[in-house]
């Protein structure tokens, strides 16, 4: 997500000043106005309860009808049955082909395939990924996944492109598809997991469903700012060359879009990828169940070596399609080199068919499942508790929860309502316009109206938390792999592991380190959030002008000096979405910390889940999804907004 | 171009069928791949279930030349997929009433499929070596005196009970709440979670209170002991707000999707006659989850020291 989005420097701050003293003192003057009815009408500080509306029973109603009708009324039987059913064919239909190819016929071809687009070294990568998924005994698992995924990643991008296609072309639809796409990135998958299950049962095309919701937006959105990027003069050279708008489209607009097509099929492919382990709390099978079923008992090895694949098998598509989407090294005269390379790749493919090896050998795996659980059993002995001077991890942890955690829940749930309502309004406004504001506190206000007013604040008081932790630790990464060559590249690969990671991998560490409870859940938010934060700091404390660095350097400056006074306030910009994007990745995460006893909101959603409640789990996912709105509405500044274009 | 889309509608709808889709009948994509036979069976999330599978997998790839699907799902979600024949059947289930009236009884998409063999019990537990200090912690009466020493950074200045996934049936808010217990229940989210903790407590000798259930293996490792409640009775849990008695001891049962138990063959009989006791449960269950076996080599060890005990089966 955070390659789509484009910054321009902030000015005039003392116009914005007299501006927020404007704002303001309208926002007072209307709480002068409204607190005192509302506190006449409803006293006390938790959201009253004439304003909440009751789903349990609608809700509990519909999934009741839908598994009663499911087995016999023609909505199923001749519309989700069938979509169901194409899905399963589809993805049975790839898993085939790829079991025929062999593990060295699979391997050959992909490799082939990076060759042509991507060049030799990013070849060899994929060749050393297939093979370790091999080595790891993870063959036919990751065979599913990927049978899965490219069945996800293609309706995602017809689906994608489709939306990006109407949304590029007319104004309108683009203004009307914003707020869905916002919903559909913000809206936590495993809430919509539920009721994906519910239509179409346990399994793969549920997952591939839900998958597709998750990774479709980037698609969408990149496909219509590509439309709109494209260079007006050559768009008004070919209509004056008479070209209908149909061929104008064709043969100018989306050639034209290709760089962003394909960042779109990238951003896709990655989303896609991070729902492979998610999907399989749905029966998705492939390694995220290997993954799944290891965390049932307790295994952090067998779930590492379910994880590798999948980071490895990431890293080589993030790498492969971004290297297609900037213009190939191999990009000229390819037609005889594809063909030797496709002979070479089939006759491996039948070699290794005619040899009898289809399936990766048994004797070549290593196991690495008890080297690693010892590694982590003994890094939990040792730093859980009674390490001299600065004390355990549990320590830590219960000192985070005291000191930081429950004074910030106690905090924000004493607050009267109306004064998180207004808070909320001037955060917002101060950084947006009057329309940011209303969103924000309309979101706000809908999680009272949902009733889960408590529950939702502790759940930001964590994500707030988590935030903190993550900007402090993200911001001086980031400056310090600015300023240093050799520390950006020694991180670059640490960062793809910690963003591709599945989740599910560390929680038993994370546990093991800070106890049940909201701290660990904290600790798994920062994991996640911070590479983003960290890319989007050194991107932008790079991009900063080198003549006002250059400049102050020349007046005298020292380091310090010059990185408080020229490089962070010029990078300020990416230094908000690089707040914005922590927020919304930390947001992600609520759920994995219901599974370590984060509680609240993430914890309800599991339990919706879990127990087919769809009440529950339904209103829970909605509340994420407006804290989310809210949260990015109070961290995303104007001028990225009307840059953004999609 | 139009042709083209219109071939490709009609070919999707010719190999989905024409006509209705039977929502009945909706298998794994990657079930029955390279002609072999598969049967698709659910694991849930704790390890005896995982145990039971991994011996009905062993043995139904070793001696009856199935190939053999593994699918985790939680419990409820598990029903729902039985009875759309996503998955085979399910081999241990602690009780569902609701789903046993809608899918067995009303629906009869799903056959029951006999006894596991095993009882399953849910209870509080104490750790034994803190129960050996404190002997009257094992009366829920005295319970409250220990609140103090059950304190955590999570409980919010009461004791903590700690609660596992939120897919396990408990009373223990309203247990709580209807005993008068100064107690806060924290909920660990999912069992992984649950046994990270207790084994770190553990390690440092803390004294905790946790829900647990047993047959499990973890009470090899960490012996714990059961606190008394006030004694179950029929029908004392049926309204769960105002639930106040212990939980009761369920022989666990073995589900099946009706279609495969009618023509599953060799693979639907042998389940039905699957049947093993608590210590053979526990003793595979024990080889994954701490000797870290895989499940494959420990179902192997399993059987290869109890051939009578299967032999049965597969008669």
């Amino acid at each position: 997500m955070a390659a789509i989005t484009a910054f321009s420097p902030r000015t005039v701050p003392t116009v914005l000043k007299h501006r927020a003293v404007h704002k303001l003192g309208l926002l007072a003057l209307a709480a002068a106005v409204l607190v005192p009815l509302a506190n006449a009408r409803w006293a006390g500080g938790a959201w009253p309860d004439a304003l909440t509306v009751d789903l349990t029973k609608p809700l509990t109603n519909a999934s009741t009808w839908i598994v009663d009708n499911r087995d016999t009324h023609p909505l199923f039987l001749y519309f989700f049955g069938h979509v169901s059913n194409a899905i399963v064919l589809c993805v049975r239909a790839v898993y085939l082909v790829l079991l025929a190819a062999g593990w060295a016929g699979v391997t050959a071809l992909s490799a082939l395939v990076a060759w042509r687009v991507a060049g030799l070294r990013l070849a060899l990568g994929t060749v050393a990924a297939f093979l370790t998924c091999g080595w790891l005994g993870m063959w036919v698992p990751t065979m599913q996944t990927l049978a899965l995924m490219a069945v996800a990643v293609a309706a995602s991008v017809v689906v994608g492109a489709l939306l990006g296609l109407a949304g590029g072309l007319s104004d309108r639809l683009n203004r009307a598809l914003r707020p869905v796409l916002d919903t559909m990135q913000v809206l936590p998958a495993y809430a919509y997991l539920l009721p994906v299950v519910l239509v179409f049962g346990m399994g793969v095309p549920a997952a591939v469903l839900a998958t597709v919701v998750y990774a479709a937006p980037p698609m969408a959105r990149l496909t219509a700012l590509g439309l709109r990027g494209a260079d007006k003069e050559v768009l008004e050279a070919v209509r004056s060359l008479g070209a209908t708008a149909r061929q104008g489209l064709l043969t100018a607009r989306i050639p034209l879009a290709r760089k962003e097509l394909l960042l779109g099929l990238n951003q896709t492919i990655m989303m896609a990828l991070s729902m492979a382990v998610i999907a399989s709390v749905i029966g998705a099978g492939g390694l995220g169940d290997r993954v799944y079923q290891a965390l049932a008992s307790v295994d952090v090895g067998a779930a590492l070596a379910a994880g590798i694949p999948i980071v490895l098998l990431a890293v080589v598509l993030d790498r492969v399609t971004g290297a297609a989407g900037n213009g190939s090294p191999s990009a000229e005269p390819r037609r005889t080199g594809w063909l030797y390379a496709l002979v070479a790749a089939l006759a491996i493919a039948v070699a290794g068919r005619l040899m009898g090896r289809l399936d990766w050998p048994d004797a070549w795996t290593v196991r690495i499942a008890e080297p690693v659980n010892r590694a982590v059993d003994w890094m939990t002995d040792h730093l859980y508790s009674g390490v001299p001077v600065v004390g355990g991890t549990a320590d830590w942890a219960a000192h985070f929860t005291t000191w930081v955690l429950n004074p910030l829940r106690d905090g924000l749930t004493w607050l009267p309502w109306w004064s998180v309502l207004l808070v909320v309004a001037a955060l917002a406004w101060l950084i947006g316009t009057w329309q940011t504001a209303l969103t924000a506190v309309l979101a706000m206000a809908a999680i009272g109206v949902l009733g889960v007013w408590t529950p939702a604040l502790d759940t930001l008081s964590q994500v707030l938390a988590a935030v903190a932790v993550t900007l402090v630790i993200g911001f001086a990464t980031g400056i310090a792999a600015a300023r240093s060559d050799r520390l950006e590249r020694a991180l670059r690969p640490v960062l793809d592991v910690f963003q591709t990671m599945p989740q599910f991998v560390y929680l038993i560490p994370v546990v093991a380190l800070f106890g049940v409870g909201r701290a660990p859940a904290v600790a798994a938010a920062v994991v996640y959030a911070l590479p983003a934060v960290v890319r989007i700091t050194t991107q932008g404390l790079r991009q900063v002008d080198a003549a006002a660095m250059e400049s102050s350097d020349s007046l005298g400056a020292t380091s310090w000096q010059q990185l408080r006074q020229v490089q962070l306030p010029l990078a300020r910009p990416a230094l908000l979405l690089a707040v914005n994007q922590g927020v919304v990745l930390v947001l992600a995460v609520v759920i994995i910390g219901g599974l370590v006893g984060g509680g609240a909101l993430g914890y309800d959603v599991v339990f919706g889940l879990a127990q087919g409640d769809l009440a529950t789990g339904l209103v829970a996912g909605a509340a994420i999804v407006c804290l989310g709105l809210m949260l990015d509405r109070v961290t995303q500044p104007t001028e990225r907004r009307t840059k953004k274009g999609a | 171009m139009r042709v083209r889309t219109t071939a490709a509608v009609a070919s999707l709808v010719l190999l989905t069928g024409c006509g209705a889709a039977d929502m009945t009948k909706q298998a794994s994509p990657f079930a029955n791949a390279q002609g072999s036979k598969t049967v698709t069976l659910s694991v849930q999330s704790w390890v005896g279930a995982q145990a039971n599978v991994a011996v009905a997998q062993y043995l139904l790839e070793h001696e009856l030349g199935y190939r053999v699907d593994t699918v985790q799902v939680d419990e409820v979600p598990a029903w729902d997929a039985l009875s759309q024949g996503r998955v085979d059947a399910i081999l241990e289930d602690w009780g569902h009433p609701e789903q046993e009236q809608r899918y067995v009884d009303d629906k009869k998409t799903i056959t029951r499929g006999g006894e596991l063999g095993v009882t399953g019990h849910i209870g509080w537990y104490v750790p034994t070596y803190f129960a050996k200090q404190h002997p009257d912690v094992t009366n829920w009466k005295n319970l409250d005196k220990y609140a103090d020493l059950m304190r955590t950074a999570e409980s919010g200045g009461k004791g903590q009970l700690m609660d596992g996934s939120p897919s396990y049936v408990t009373n223990d808010k309203a247990l709580v709440a209807n005993l008068d217990l100064d107690y806060q229940v924290v909920f660990a989210g999912s069992e992984a979670a649950q046994i990270t903790q207790i084994r770190q407590f553990a390690k440092e000798k803390k004294p905790f209170l946790t829900y647990w259930y047993a047959p499990q293996w973890l009470f090899k490792k960490v012996p714990m002991t059961e606190v008394k409640l006030p004694a179950y009775k029929e029908g004392c849990d049926a309204d769960p707000a105002k639930v106040a008695c212990a939980y009761p001891h369920t022989p666990l049962e073995k589900y099946l999707n009706s279609d495969f138990a009618r023509s599953g063959g060799k693979a639907a009989a042998f389940l039905k006659k699957f049947r093993w006791t608590t210590e053979d449960q526990n003793e595979v269950a024990l080889m994954i989850a701490d000797q870290k076996l895989t499940p494959e080599q420990a179902a192997k060890k399993w059987v290869e020291g109890h051939e009578s005990t299967w032999r049965t089966w597969l008669s």
